[in-house]
């Protein structure tokens, strides 16, 4: 029987969940500020263009409403990522479709969307640039240009960042490639993908004078929203006060773009004196925000005719759209996932990202890694075709294991066997006795069956040296009553932050998970834990609580009962609470904390692109079964299997509704979500169109979990986030080629291109017998 | 929400002869408003152009399924998820069920009526296609007149229909004759539920002596309206499934039908699955 204080690994109720579930929690939108005006955004119609004219409607009463320009920003006009490229109102020139360029508020809501059609604006038109391939063209238009002071990321035109990475014996390349038995070129394409968070963006914006700009919002990264309004108003960060709200879904889409509408919704209370609230509809929230980067990677790989990987030519390119926002270091995450969790002798990865006159591109689960990995996944698969192995065994001659170094140099330390996980997986999902069934039922069905996989790993915490300039804090203090309160500002959107954290603070304090408390993100009196992204809430925040708890308990110890060390309970609730309340009388306060130290082993250089590009990794099986209706043309996904290695699961219920989610996004990206751009306005803007996938389209989702402890982590726990969306697309599309013979290349995989496909010319079966793609070096060795 | 809701004006009568009375006063032109599953949207989106609304959701004079041995008759009023739960409506005409199963939501489902999806007329209505297959009747009313008209002439256009201003769908009528037909529905749409139709077709046909003595094809979103495979019909009349049958039946599809390009899906897409499942549907009557 497990102690009854033992809560990590268990699964306790969510910390807010009942408040959800009673409807109860206040979301943005459910909240009311007296004398509180709304605000609305007139965006522009063109891509790009410079602005000759702006005039009202004379029917509209502009007298009652409040109408903020460029000209009225106290500071910068500049939403603050990396770079200062990213206007927080368009002035002169407008750089893509639905760019925010005059802001409007009123008291009465209904009257807003009437205003925002009364504002009429002309331009002078410019050529647009809205792919990769027309943004890298040499005669492209210049449609953005670095800033001197962001050298650092890129000095070429059109070019937000660009990196090259380089592994092994780099110099020898030609000659790996001259000799090789095979080479094997692939090009792989991911399209953008919509967040599609329950709750819309929005933010209530009040101003004062003397207090300074505070934003209520629903948000993942508080103080974010204060850097960017730390330059907009010219104030200082103490001026500058972030409350997240109930958040209600978020996926990376609320880490960047809340800096823009919480910017905007307080320019308008400065300039009306009202607290504004500004909440985006759907439709305005999926044709102004930020989506995945779309991608085009290409593969060059030289092959031994065992299997043995040799040497490596990966180039990676994104769509950042137009303005930099997070690109530089999503273009980073995706450059070091690409190689994937394979042993490369020899490998240059080139990667760059590309300005488009699209709404500017940003965070999204998985960061830069979904495509990559999609590419790589797909690629080993075309090699295991060409060189005559099964995926499987292709996969297995190649994968890393403990000992082996990744690509940037990283010694793996981690107890990890992907050669055992991959038995696992293909074993627990049957993958071999269906594929053998579907050998035998598919040339008499319409329906063609068949099974696919990915073997993959992804990083937790942020890259590189990441962690070590966040320098996260973590505070835990005693409430009046003589609980403990966590207070950071990693914040809750679904995912479970709130209850893992608390479950880790009441297992080191040995108290019951109940009697733990946990303060809503206010800047005002959270320290900075760093932003909820990037896998790293569990992990690094994580042991940050872990350590701020035993620091407490330390603190405590005088008023505790003295026990032996070995003892399971060295304390009753009761006497920790006697504890805290003699403490405080004594002491009136007591705050705990931790700062993040860098492992000595974790060094990064961000100059050669070499060292620990992670504290940790998850690794991970996915295996895919699908149907292709040769009626229609639709591949569905019938049954998903997905294994990883996470390190410890603080809590069951939520790894698993994390793992399912994420193959269910994973799922959307590949078959069903596009995002349909016209000159740079996304047409679908509405769920009728824009297709997710819905229960009914969704197969059943099995989860496994392999928990080997991490030092890195409370109680050996690591990232798990945005892990599950890196596998479902490859192994999809694998399954795919399993089922039908055709290698496709590009997501979304829609009927329609499948369509195409199929019914192209007879024998554009397999692109991977075309020998421009395969080199003349294939047709020779296989003769 | 991108209207005003005060720039707009909702009334509900009474009863049906209020509401008919309005309707033919000059007060108007009202739209009638019933589930609101279209109407609410356009309102949402901010393009709901007829500022006068005029509810019948109300009405229990427009929801009643009734039978007799020949007919069944269907309020205009009647829900799907009515439609999905009566048991004649599921033996005899399981076209129909099956296309109120594929409408929308649950929640869509329990608003949304059969009426309202006529008088809408989108061509990728998903109830349409069984209606054209069980040449229903419609039958109008209005303050001064009712009428009773086939159900395959009353779409003109692109949601045109011959319903007057003035008038409202009153009830559907269907005969009971398909017992001995062999029944297919199947929509295609962008996923498999909460999904605007790429193609769907809903047909009835009946074989004697291996010939098909009597087919009929409803189709939806390959015309501006949804539209009977009349041509396609005649190409197999009295003709066995054989491999130029089918092959002359798809060459009769597509040369009566005009799929289009749009946000969902493309006209090649459309022509090519729509042929496809016809072909399916012919080798399942296959004896």
């Amino acid at each position: 029987m497990p102690d009854l204080l033992q809560t990590v690994g268990f699964s306790p109720i969510r910390k807010e969940g009942a408040a959800k579930v009673l409807g109860q929690a206040k979301y943005v939108d459910d909240l009311s500020f007296p004398g509180m005006w709304f605000g609305a955004t007139v965006r522009s119609s063109i891509a790009r263009g410079r602005i000759v004219s702006i005039t009202f409607d004379p029917a509209i009463p502009w007298d009652e409403f409040v109408i903020v320009t460029a000209a009225d920003i106290p500071g910068q006009n500049t939403i603050v990522h990396l770079t200062h490229d990213h206007r927080c109102l368009a002035s002169d020139r407008v750089n893509h479709p639905d760019e925010p360029i005059l802001l409007l508020a009123h008291p009465d809501r209904a009257v807003l969307p009437a205003a925002v059609a009364g504002v009429h604006i002309t331009y002078k038109e410019l050529p647009g640039v809205f792919t990769i391939e027309e943004s890298e063209a040499p005669n492209a238009p210049a449609i953005w240009s670095p800033a001197p002071a962001d050298h650092q990321h890129s000095t070429q035109k059109n070019t937000f960042k660009t990196y090259l990475m380089e592994s092994g014996d780099t110099s020898n390349l030609d000659h790996i490639f001259a000799t090789a038995d095979y080479i094997v070129e692939g090009e792989y394409r991911t399209g953008a993908q919509e967040q599609l968070y329950i709750e819309n963006n929005g933010v209530i914006a009040e101003y004062s004078a003397t207090d300074g700009v505070t934003v209520h919002g629903s948000l993942q990264c508080p103080y974010y929203l204060v850097h960017a309004l730390e330059l907009v108003f010219n104030l200082p960060e103490e001026k500058c006060r972030v409350i997240q709200t109930e958040t209600g879904g978020a996926f990376g889409g609320k880490e960047d773009f809340p800096s823009v509408i919480g910017s905007h919704a307080a320019l308008l209370a400065m300039k009306s004196g009202h607290p504004v609230k500004i909440c985006y509809d759907r439709a305005e929230d999926m044709a102004g925000t930020t989506k995945r980067h779309p991608s085009r990677s290409r593969h060059r790989t030289a092959v031994s005719k065992d299997g043995k990987i040799l040497a490596g030519e990966i180039d990676f390119a994104l769509d950042g759209g137009a303005y930099a926002t997070l690109t530089p270091v999503v273009l980073s995450r995706g450059t070091i996932h690409a190689p994937g969790p394979y042993h490369w002798p020899a490998l240059r990865v080139r990667a760059k990202a590309m300005a488009t006159n699209l709404p500017p591109h940003g965070a999204f689960r998985g960061f830069g890694a979904p495509q990559s990995i999609f590419a790589t996944e797909r690629h080993m698969n075309k090699i295991a075709k060409v060189v005559g192995l099964s995926p499987e065994e292709l996969r297995r001659r190649n994968l890393l294991g403990i000992g082996d170094h990744t690509a940037t140099g990283q010694l793996i330390t981690d107890t990890v066997n992907m050669q055992h996980l991959l038995t696992r997986a293909l074993d627990e999902s049957s993958y071999h006795a269906k594929r053998a069934e579907f050998a035998r039922t598919n040339p008499s069905s319409p329906i063609k069956r068949g099974m696919g996989f990915a073997t993959f790993f992804h990083g937790a915490g942020f890259t590189g040296s990441g962690e070590r300039r966040l320098n996260s804090l973590v505070h835990i203090e005693l409430t009046p009553e003589g609980r403990p309160q966590i207070l950071v500002s990693a914040t809750e959107f679904g995912q479970g932050t709130n209850t893992i954290l608390c479950q880790v603070a009441a297992e080191t304090l040995h108290l019951p998970y109940e009697d733990v408390l946990i303060a809503q993100p206010d800047t005002s009196h959270v320290p900075n834990s760093g932003p909820t992204v990037a896998s790293r809430t569990a992990m690094i925040v994580g042991k940050l609580v872990e350590r701020a708890s035993q620091s407490l308990r330390n603190t405590l110890s005088p008023y505790l009962p003295s026990t032996s060390e070995t003892s399971t309970t060295p304390y009753t609730p009761a006497e920790f609470r006697s504890a805290a309340l003699a403490y405080l009388a004594e002491h009136g306060t007591l705050v705990a904390s931790a700062r993040y130290e860098a492992p000595g082993d974790i060094l990064w250089d961000d100059e050669s692109y070499r060292g620990a590009a992670y504290p940790a990794y998850a690794w991970a099986v996915y295996v895919a079964e699908v149907a292709v209706d040769t009626t229609t043309y639709s591949a569905t996904c019938t049954d998903f299997y997905a294994l990883q290695e996470v390190g410890k699961v603080l809590h069951p219920v939520l790894a698993k509704g994390q793992i399912e989610g994420g193959v269910a996004q994973g799922i959307g990206y590949a078959l069903y979500e596009k995002c349909v751009w016209q000159k740079g306005h996304m047409a679908n803007n509405q769920m009728t169109n824009y297709i997710m996938p819905t229960s009914a389209d969704l197969p059943p989702i099995r989860v496994a979990f392999e928990e080997i402890p991490s030092v890195h982590g409370p109680f050996g726990a690591k990232g798990i986030g945005e892990l599950p969306m890196d596998g479902p697309a490859p192994a999809i599309l694998n399954a795919i080629e399993d089922a039908t013979g055709i290698a496709f290349t590009e997501i979304p995989l829609l009927p329609e291109d499948i369509f195409e496909r199929m019914t192209s010319t007879p024998e554009s079966g397999s692109e991977d017998l075309e020998p421009t793609n395969a080199g003349p070096y294939f047709s020779e060795t296989t003769a | 929400m991108r209207s005003n809701p005060s720039h707009y004006e909702l009334t509900t009568p009474a009863t049906l002869e209020a509401v008919l009375d309005i309707l033919a006063s000059d007060l108007g032109p009202y739209t009638p408003i019933a589930g609101g599953t279209e109407l609410m949207v356009a309102l949402g989106a901010g393009r709901l152009a007829t500022r006068k609304l005029v509810s019948i959701n109300h009405l229990q004079e427009l929801r009643f399924i009734a039978t007799t041995p020949e007919t069944l008759t269907l309020g205009s009023g009647t829900t799907f998820t009515d439609l999905r739960k009566d048991p004649v409506i599921a033996t005899d005409f399981s076209l129909l069920s099956q296309a109120a199963s594929w409408t929308g939501s649950i929640a869509n489902q329990n608003r949304g009526t059969l009426g309202g999806n006529i008088v809408n007329a989108s061509p990728a209505a998903d109830s349409l296609p069984a209606l054209l297959a069980y040449e229903a009747e419609l039958t109008l009313v209005s303050a001064r007149a009712t009428r009773t008209i086939p159900y395959a002439g009353f779409h003109l256009g692109y949601k045109k229909t011959i319903l007057r201003p003035d008038e409202l769908l009153h009830s559907i009528t269907l005969k009971r004759d398909f017992r001995e037909y062999a029944h297919y529905a199947r929509k295609v749409g962008t996923r498999n539920a909460q999904a605007i139709s790429k193609v769907a077709i809903a047909a009835l046909a009946r074989l004697k002596d291996g010939l098909i003595q009597d087919i009929r094809i409803g189709a939806a979103s390959l015309r501006d309206r949804p539209i009977r495979l009349t041509a396609t019909e005649r190409v197999l009349q009295n003709q066995p499934i054989t491999r130029e049958t089918i092959a002359a039946a798809r060459a009769a599809l597509t040369s009566e039908t005009q799929p289009i390009d749009d946000i969902r899906s493309t006209a090649k897409y459309r022509a090519a699955v729509a042929a496809n499942l016809l072909e399916e549907f012919l080798h399942q009557l296959k004896p």
